[in-house]
């Protein structure tokens, strides 16, 4: 065991398409480490005492950005947060430029979340700091992936041999993306499950099947993964409306009651309760939807701790 | 560590361990006066093991088994920051209340001092025992911080050059320790 340590030397975490199986695996089990100190008394270790975390959001975000708070907190960082509609962003400045002076104001790690995809590569080639991506495009959103993967198997007790079901706007989902990487590379098997026009083109190169009837996906599935519907984004009007996206795709207790009987269901939130899935189901005994939040405080002081020790710059 | 380390000697085999932990186990509760409201906290990895056998010892000599935990102590290094070879994170496992209890605090071996002065700042973070004890089955010297241990299985003196290893058959399959030394 002491001789084939697991060693993480990146000093960003971009994407869960970049990282080895063995690199994930090493995230899950400091994660596992970390979960217990949010149950402690005095929840907080001095691990990054002294540090500086920056959270950088150009997209609204509360839960993302409040358990990084909270798990940058839990191992004595400072954390600041800058908001992006009050800043010199709006008078024109550059991403690289903002990192640059975030990075003179002797900051640690950058978390950040952005619209385009590929945001947080350019960030983190620019700069010698620390780059998390919070999320980018529709690109990737690792640290939701890696909860995601983390309450799976917690639930589970293994990732490999799985079926996992993911259901929603698979085009425009970044947490599908990084799901998608992740859960393959520990072996299980994926079904992306969506009305055609939400399905990308070549996604089954990413190995993963391809389902329209969501009662044929989740018939073998131990899990069931269901992304958020971003009306926001349909800007061809393309999209099915809600009542027939529930009605044809939405969770609902008759669909479980077909499928296995200990299905696991997730959402990385927030719900749309009656579009996505029924309230039954999302109070229901299956759903694991209030563990995700706890665990992505763990996930997310694990990628935190690794990445403020890795030197190895992103290419 | 560049150079290869070869083994210069032996210390203990499996029996003197054994004795010596015994006699460890004596030490404690003359000290404390019986085992009445003592933990036994080891701190990752091979202090958690001696933990738990000098926590059964205490049980075959005088009554029920204290109760036993471990801590990983790693978040609280004062050297995350410098050390080349990341440390992996283990989860600290105490399922009871520290406060007013009589700590026994036990590592494989003290040397500077550091991860014990760890170890105290995770504990005082869990509670305030009664006190805080420290039994270490090596003692090598060389401390870099006012830390003494109460209960020492061995003192042997060494050199900065050299490691003290210590194997244990739950973790090293085999019980010994040895002084390795680096070759010239």
């Amino acid at each position: 065991m002491a001789t084939n340590k697991p060693k993480w030397i990146r000093k960003d975490l971009l994407g869960l398409g970049d990282l080895s199986r063995e690199e994930i695996e090493l995230i899950l089990d400091t994660a596992y480490s970390f979960k217990e100190i949010s149950t402690r008394q005095i929840k907080k270790v001095p691990a990054l005492r002294g540090k500086m975390v920056v959270n950088l959001f150009y997209e609204p975000s509360t839960r993302t950005r409040v358990s990084f708070e909270v798990a940058a907190k839990r191992l004595s960082a400072d954390v600041i947060n800058v908001a992006v509609e009050t800043s010199s962003v709006k008078k024109g400045e550059t991403l690289a430029d903002t990192g640059r002076n975030i990075q003179a104001l002797k900051a640690d790690i950058i978390v950040v979340r952005h619209n385009c995809s590929g945001a947080a590569l350019m960030l983190a080639r620019h700069l010698d700091i620390s780059v998390v991506n919070a999320g980018d495009g529709w690109h990737e959103h690792p640290t939701q992936a890696l909860l995601d993967i983390f309450t799976l198997k917690e639930k589970m007790g293994k990732i490999s041999g799985l079926n996992v079901v993911i259901v929603g706007d698979i085009a425009h989902s970044r947490v599908a993306r990084s799901n998608i990487w992740g859960l393959t590379k520990l072996g299980a098997n994926v079904v992306v499950c969506a009305p055609p026009v939400l399905i990308p083109a070549a996604i089954e190169q990413m190995g993963v099947r391809i389902s329209h009837n969501i009662e044929e996906a989740l018939e073998n599935a131990d899990a069931v993964n269901v992304l958020r519907m971003q009306f926001e984004r349909d800007e061809l009007g393309a999209f099915p409306k809600q009542m027939e996206y529930f009605r044809n795709f939405g969770i609902t207790k008759e669909r479980l009651g077909k499928a296995k009987r200990d299905i696991i269901v997730m959402h990385p939130g927030p719900l749309n309760r009656g579009i996505e899935m029924s309230s039954e189901v999302a109070d229901g005994a299956n759903s694991v939807i209030l563990e995700q939040v706890t665990n992505g405080i763990a996930v997310r002081m694990a990628v935190l701790f690794l990445v403020a020790q890795g030197r190895e710059k992103s290419r | 560590m560049s150079s290869l380390m070869k083994e210069k000697s032996k210390i203990l085999d499996k029996t003197a361990i054994q004795k010596t932990l015994t006699r460890l186990a004596h030490e404690i509760l003359e000290k404390n006066k019986g085992p009445e409201e003592i933990v036994i906290i080891g701190i990752m990895n091979r202090g958690a093991h001696l933990a738990k056998r000098l926590a059964k010892i205490i049980s075959e000599i005088d009554g029920p088994q204290p109760p036993v935990g471990t801590i990983d102590i790693t978040l609280y290094r004062d050297d995350l920051s410098v050390i080349a070879e990341q440390p992996v994170v283990h989860k600290t496992d105490l399922m009871f209340d520290i406060a007013n209890k009589k700590v026994i605090l036990v590592d494989d071996v003290l040397y500077t001092g550091r991860t014990v002065r760890a170890a105290l700042t995770e504990l005082l973070d869990f509670g305030r025992p009664q006190f805080i004890q420290l039994a270490v089955l090596i003692d090598r010297g060389f401390r870099e911080l006012p830390i003494r241990a109460e209960y020492v299985g061995k003192n042997i003196p060494t050199s900065q050059r050299q490691v003290v290893e210590v194997r244990l058959e739950e973790s090293d399959g085999v019980d010994e320790v040895v002084i390795m030394e680096q070759e010239q």
